[in-house]
């Protein structure tokens, strides 16, 4: 009588010995995971990992080389700064600040990009078309003169270039939640809810979410990056972190003079934003191939 | 004594189609006017091909839509939106496909449970649990299937984890929507025992649902015809089947095959395709394809007469 099938010795492996699986297989995935595993160990650890303090001034070291150029000395290995910070600290330092921008970013516009998403999904039409139509306008603008005109209402500080960043990155996360809710929504395991007697709220984040996070996790990954893209963006233009935070792109933005007198102050913050957000986009599509199961080969 | 659990009368739903930005919305006819009684531990078949407005009807008795008009009497209440919530507890529904209506990211437990956790929050989760378990034996089922999540589950299986689901408020009626034609046809046998076993155990109500008329033969008391939205015929199951009536229950009676190699088949096929719902036509809906059509047939539709054998036919057979 009973129909057994799924119990003949053969066990399936556990979802995360699955995930893995299919992630290993992109070589550049598994780069990008071990590069962003050492830059949050960095950004975890960065007082004990930092030799110096990151904003303290040794004068007698102004623009001091890295230690295999001439003039330069392991004292300071990746050299000094127009005013004798040690670059190795201040970069440790700064992967705190670019990882703290990346969390709290995808935090907020991730959390009520995901609401937004839910909202409209299940909504009447009439309020499924104005949020959208909100969500329009603000992807209609260039995603980082937004975020400028943002901060300049706000005044410029780390925080108000998250809270803008946040804002403008936050649309994508609606669109794909209520892409993802509304092919959901068809699916008789809905109905069968509904019958049961589900509320609206259990309907939206018991019975449906569940069900549309691999393409949110995924966005998420990749907006990290946008978002320390951005933040060094703002922070070059003067409208994000503000000196002395040893901040990526406030960094670059401070030494911009010294281009061809020292190119180690500018190329090296520089690389370490490129390396950061090329890991972690790499990390992000191998992250899409693993979770999609369209992608999947099974 | 006699009294039915579930009774309709003149059951409709209509949508709106819209076709063009400014053109009027046009009416889809989903289901214009059913009438149907169901006893108590009795099972009533629907049947009828794609888009005759069986799966209307069930979505209208499990309340998941609202009827355009026409009354629906669950357990001697009259339905109205504002108790769909009381009544949630006394019609369940079991849905065709057994890979759509669990939810993936949900254990067998969670699914079980889900009901009770909404309609009865008083009761405590060991409660909850130990009824969950029962069900999962009633159904044929192991302890160990508990834990797991639907996708480690085959079709037969998972059929049989949305039946419990069905059960866990103890509902007085069981809507089937085509509950077997998506199983291989040895597990069909399988399912269709295990609901007529929780039928004689429970006492349970069925509102079968399908096209597959072997199926209704095996399982149903009482049948009714559908043809695009309308009930056709209704009849008991032994009538309809030695004596259809009408035109269009005869021609459905004939496709069915039969295990017999030497049987004479005298197989009636149908002309032309099923009206569209969109157009009210003034006649019988059945008219255009029917063999023993007149123009009285065109101009007036039948109405469904008859003491126990009812038939919506101008010339019965």
């Amino acid at each position: 009588m009973v129909d057994n099938t799924s119990s003949n010795g053969v066990t399936r492996p556990g979802p995360l010995r699955e995930f893995w699986y299919y992630f290993r297989e992109n070589r550049g995935a598994v780069f990008g995971f071990w590069f962003f595993v050492g830059f949050v160990f960095c950004a975890a650890f960065a007082p004990w990992l930092s030799p110096y303090d990151p904003t303290e001034q040794f004068r007698d070291h102004i623009l001091q080389p890295p230690a295999w150029q001439e003039g330069g000395s392991w004292t300071y290995p990746l050299g000094t700064d127009p005013l004798g910070r040690d670059m190795l600290s201040r970069l440790i330092s700064g992967a705190r600040y670019s990882f703290f921008v990346g969390i709290v970013v995808v935090t907020i516009s991730a959390s009520s990009g995901i609401i937004f998403g839910l909202l409209s999904g299940f909504a009447p039409r009439w309020l499924d078309s104005v949020i959208m139509r909100v969500m329009d306008i603000i992807l209609a603008f260039p995603s980082l003169l937004l975020a400028l005109v943002l901060v300049a209402i706000l005044g410029p500080s780390l925080t108000n270039a998250m809270i803008a960043i946040a804002i403008v990155l936050q649309p994508h996360f609606v669109r794909l939640t209520r892409a993802s809710v509304l092919a959901e929504r068809q699916k008789d395991y809905v109905t069968s809810a509904r019958v049961a007697g589900a509320g609206l709220r259990r309907l939206m984040f018991v019975t449906v979410l569940p069900n549309c996070l691999a393409p949110i996790i995924v966005q998420g990954a990749l907006s990290f990056s946008t978002a320390i893209l951005d933040a060094a963006a703002l922070g070059f233009l003067g409208m994000g972190a503000q000196p002395p935070t040893p901040e990526w792109g406030t960094m670059l933005a401070e030494s911009r003079e010294f281009i061809l007198r020292a190119w180690w102050v500018v190329t090296l913050p520089g690389l370490a934003i490129l390396v950061t957000v090329l890991a972690i986009n790499l990390m992000g599509d191998g992250l899409r191939d693993a979770l999609d199961p369209k992608l999947k080969r099974s | 004594m006699n009294v039915p659990v579930v009774s309709a009368r003149g059951l409709q739903r209509f949508y709106e189609v819209k076709e063009g930005f400014l053109s009027k919305p046009k009416i889809l006819r989903a289901l214009s006017g059913i009438d149907f009684d169901l006893q108590p531990g009795k099972t009533l078949a629907i049947v009828g091909e794609s888009g005759c407005g069986k799966s209307t009807l069930a979505r209208l008795v499990t309340m998941i839509e609202e009827p355009t008009s026409g009354t629906l009497i669950i357990e001697g209440k009259e339905v109205s939106t504002s108790d769909w919530a009381g009544l949630r507890k006394s019609v369940q529904i079991v849905f065709q496909d057994p890979y759509g209506s669990l939810n993936p990211r949900h254990k067998i437990s969670d699914i079980l449970m889900e009901p009770l956790v909404i309609n009865r929050p008083d009761m405590p989760a060991s409660v909850r649990e130990i009824r969950a378990r029962e069900m999962l034996t009633l159904v044929g089922l192991r302890p160990e299937h508990f834990d797991r999540y639907p996708h480690m589950f085959s079709g037969g299986q998972r059929q049989r984890i949305s039946i419990a689901r069905a059960l866990m408020l103890d509902p007085k009626i069981l809507v089937l929507d085509e509950p077997v034609s998506a199983l291989d046809v040895s597990i069909q046998s399988q399912i269709l025992n295990l609901l007529v076993e929780l039928q004689d155990r429970l006492g349970l109500a069925y509102l079968f649902i399908s096209h597959d008329l072997s199926v209704v033969r095996h399982f149903a008391d009482d049948v009714i015809v559908m043809y695009l939205g309308r009930a056709v015929e209704r009849a008991t199951k032994e009538r309809l089947f030695n004596q259809p009536r009408h035109p269009y229950s005869k021609a459905l009676l004939s496709t069915t095959p039969r295990a017999d190699p030497e049987a004479k088949r005298d197989r009636i096929k149908l002309e032309g395709e099923l009206p569209s719902p969109l157009d009210n036509l003034p006649g019988c809906a059945f008219a255009p394809r029917c063999w023993l059509a007149t123009d009285a047939c065109r101009a007036q539709r039948p109405k469904l007469e008859g003491d126990d054998h009812q038939v919506a036919c101008f010339h019965p057979l």
